[in-house]
């Protein structure tokens, strides 16, 4: 208990905190803030796995998290017939074509020794077989997106369950992850974040530009919910009663029947919106205590033990017989599946799926920030890291215009500098953010919750 | 006729918009590599050091045009770029002071003075989106066009006009004698060899002397002024926004590295490397063929290797591949 007192503590604050919000602001508001503090804190464990166990430098958690999204897309959406028997022989035929390309590349690197003469040859293969899919997937698109543009305009999905993709987002973003970390991971630190940076903003300009898949920049929305719906809940007599007991003190206090039932109305409504963000809540409280549960066992686990060896001694590390390099490809998916799982989280909770929306601000650097700001290597530090952070962007802005009502007190309403500051409030989120890192990075380079290694 | 047509149309759309993109890269990759190079990290607030140079340039500019003064034909920017040099060079060398300083001397892993930098970058961003604003700003005054289609239409009879801007022209020239000032202080005064050496080896430049803080504030005021012009001159030739100069980060950063990061002169042929791909690969050539081709031959399609949409994976993936089979570089920059 002792020991554990600062995280305690922390956690603490942190729940008072959005608490606070919740008595001030409104519960919806908390609720929404909290929802999207634990998707945050699934990112960092994501990050975390990565940098804080085996000192990987990930920049791609834009691109993971987008894959997640578009998992969430493909798993919900219903199939479009039309669309399938427009142009999708063509696209099936595409994918038969860049398995073959891949087999046969594979099939080269595994039979050839090492020369120029390979590496044109494959070349030229990779050159000539995308003129190739080019040519195949042409009249499959245009077909595809041709077919009721303003609505569909794309193949859809399987139309199952939107959890399920949940499931699969890990998928996809592990077998990037596996792609990149054998293109990338055998490059120095700094090279590996550009390369990952770039790579991740490839996938968006594919997720973007790829109509036929995802209908690119026009986005997917309405996707299917695992909660209930509000108004389907405002019509439920179980959930009105409910509502009723729980606000019975207050509406008893209004005699007036007409009044009260105005009231009930009114309580259901708002009931309901919290309603569904407490569904939101309870899922995604499950996701994050099994992977907390699953991380918490690998880092005292052998395996644990070995990654840190191999972060803070590769050399000695491969000296002792471990494979370094298969272990830092399979940390790098491990973590990219964690965060394809949290991207699948974020587009399901907000039913929609906006390509446009990825940008490596929000869904890199920030990530990053609340892994440094939390406490690299320390699982709790991370979702704590995640917390925090989350809820400073979200409440920037009300800070910011404290500040500055607090600080131009002196000055007239009309003054240009005080209307150019209250106007220019939403960027303070960005100072707030550099400098807590800043800070954070200089007097707490562990973070606000430390690694710490017990030998058990 | 249509040869000569052909190669008017080659020139517009694909020679001198790369040329001037090139340039503009360039001098942001020239940055990227010196930092790299002679402090040991990877700066990524680079764009966004870019665009505050560009404001300041940009405040500049507005206030000499409120108090009437231009430069005539030119654009009235100019003049304002020295102010900007100036308060970036402030900034820069405040910065280092704050924040960079600590984890030099400290020798901090590289890794952790980027991550600093990306705090850099939260501020620096957040300072330019406050005092400026996150939306256009144009700030170029002054004759537009050089040589405007029409006449040159008229004056040579070809179907296929040659628009030339002065802000292309401006680019090229302004980024010519910049490089070859730039070169010759490395290469032949004193202050910039010891540059060189304090890059190669840190150790033997101090143990012959080198001052190690002189070095790195001429390093910074170096940059400051490769910063402000490149920007500066992005923003003349296409316009002011703080996300885009923040995206354009990463295209720089290509150029950078596929011209062998530490290295000027690769940064600086790497800027067009990645220019002129992107630009060669997302262009459609369908006019192209169409007058080098008989009319039977004339293709139906757009001739288009890859849509515009991806232009800057274009960049990336010649990153990718140049790390993959030439890690350092085509022209050998630090073996890392």
């Amino acid at each position: 208990m002792r020991k554990n007192l600062n995280v305690i503590t922390a956690y603490s604050i942190m729940m008072v905190l959005i608490i606070l919000v919740g008595i001030f602001q409104s519960w919806n508001i908390a609720l929404s803030i909290f929802n999207m503090c634990l998707i945050s804190a699934v990112m960092t464990m994501g990050a975390n796995i990565q940098w804080g166990y085996a000192g990987l430098i990930n920049f791609g958690i834009m691109g993971y998290t987008a894959l997640g999204g578009l998992a969430a897309v493909i798993i919900s959406v219903d199939p479009v017939q039309e669309a399938w028997s427009a142009g999708g022989f063509d696209i099936l035929m595409c994918l038969w074509l860049i398995i073959a390309l891949v087999l046969i590349i594979r099939f080269i690197l595994k039979n050839f020794q090492k020369s120029k003469v390979r590496n044109y040859s494959i070349a030229a293969l990779i050159v000539s077989g995308i003129i190739l899919i080019r040519f195949t997937a042409e009249p499959g698109i245009e077909a595809i997106e041709d077919i009721n543009p303003a609505k569909t305009g794309f193949l859809g999905g399987f139309g199952l369950p939107i959890i399920f993709s949940w499931i699969v987002g890990a998928f996809f973003a592990g077998g990037l992850a596996f792609i990149v970390g054998k293109v990338a991971l055998g490059l120095r630190a700094d090279y590996l974040a550009i390369a990952t940076l770039l790579i991740s903003e490839i996938v968006i300009a594919i997720i973007k530009h790829e109509d036929w898949l995802t209908r690119g920049v026009k986005n997917v929305i309405g996707l299917k919910r695992p909660a209930p719906y509000e108004v389907d809940l405002q019509s439920t007599d179980w959930f009105i009663s409910l509502v009723e007991k729980f606000n019975s003190g207050k509406l008893n206090l209004i005699s007036n029947f007409s009044d009260r039932q105005a009231e009930l109305n009114q309580l259901v409504i708002e009931g309901s919106s919290v309603f569904v963000k407490l569904c939101y809540s309870g899922l995604f409280l499950i996701v994050v205590i099994i992977l907390l549960i699953f991380t918490q066992k690998a880092l005292y686990s052998p395996w644990g033990r070995m990654m840190r060896a191999i972060r803070d001694n590769e050399e000695a590390a491969n000296a002792m017989g471990k494979n370094v390099v298969k272990q830092h490809l399979l940390i790098f998916i491990l973590g990219s599946a964690i965060v394809g799982i949290a991207g699948a989280m974020l587009v399901t909770q907000d039913g929609l799926f906006t390509p446009g929306s990825y940008r490596p601000m929000r869904y890199t650097f920030l990530i990053w920030v609340m892994v440094i700001v939390g406490g690299s290597g320390n699982n709790f530090g991370a979702i704590l890291g995640g917390f925090a952070v989350w809820f400073l962007w979200i409440e920037a802005a009300p800070i910011a215009l404290f500040l500055i009502n607090f600080f131009t007190a002196g000055m007239s309403e009309s003054h240009a500098l005080k209307i150019h500051l209250i106007e220019s409030v939403p960027y303070f989120r960005f100072l707030m953010m550099g400098l807590g890192l800043l800070l954070i990075m200089r007097y707490r380079p562990k973070g606000i919750l430390p690694e710490k290694i017990e030998i058990k | 006729m249509d040869i000569l047509n052909a190669l008017i149309l080659l020139l517009n759309y694909i020679f001198i918009p790369a040329l001037t993109y090139g340039s503009q890269l360039a001098l942001g990759a020239i940055f990227v590599t010196l930092i790299y190079g002679i402090l040991r990290f990877a700066n990524f607030a680079t764009g966004d050091m870019m665009s505050f140079g560009t404001m300041v340039t940009i405040l500049f500019t507005w206030y000499f045009q409120s108090l009437g003064i231009s430069l005539g034909v030119l654009p009235t920017a100019l003049i304002a770029i020295p102010f900007g040099i100036l308060f970036m060079i402030i900034y820069m060398l405040s910065i280092d002071k704050f924040v960079f300083k600590y984890y030099r001397v400290n020798k901090s892993p590289p890794v952790q003075l980027a991550m600093v930098s990306i705090g850099v970058m939260f501020v620096t961003q957040a300072m330019v989106r406050i005092i400026i604003g996150p939306s256009d700003q144009r700030f170029f005054d002054g004759e537009k066009f050089i040589i405007k289609a029409r006449e040159f239409k008229e004056m040579t009879g070809l179907n296929e006009g040659l628009a030339l801007k002065s802000t292309q022209v401006i680019t090229v020239l302004v980024t010519i004698v910049l490089v070859s000032l730039l070169f010759w202080f490395l290469n032949k005064t004193k202050t910039g060899k010891s540059m060189k050496a304090y890059s190669d080896n840190e150790d033997l430049a101090l143990l012959s002397g080198i001052d190690p803080k002189k070095i790195v504030i001429t390093t910074w005021i170096i940059a400051g002024i490769l910063a402000t012009i490149g920007g500066a001159l992005y923003g003349l030739d296409k316009s002011f926004k703080p996300f885009t100069y923040f995206n354009n980060m990463l295209p720089i950063f290509a150029a950078a590295i596929v011209g062998g990061i530490g290295n000027p002169f690769g940064a600086f042929l790497g800027g067009y490397v990645i220019a002129f791909s992107e630009i060669f690969l997302t262009y459609a050539y369908k006019k192209f063929f169409m007058y080098i081709l008989p009319e039977s031959m004339e293709p139906e399609s757009l001739v288009q290797l890859l849509s515009t949409d991806y232009k800057f994976a274009v960049s990336f993936s010649i990153l990718v591949i140049v790390l993959l089979y030439r890690p350092s570089g085509i022209f050998k920059g630090k073996v890392l």
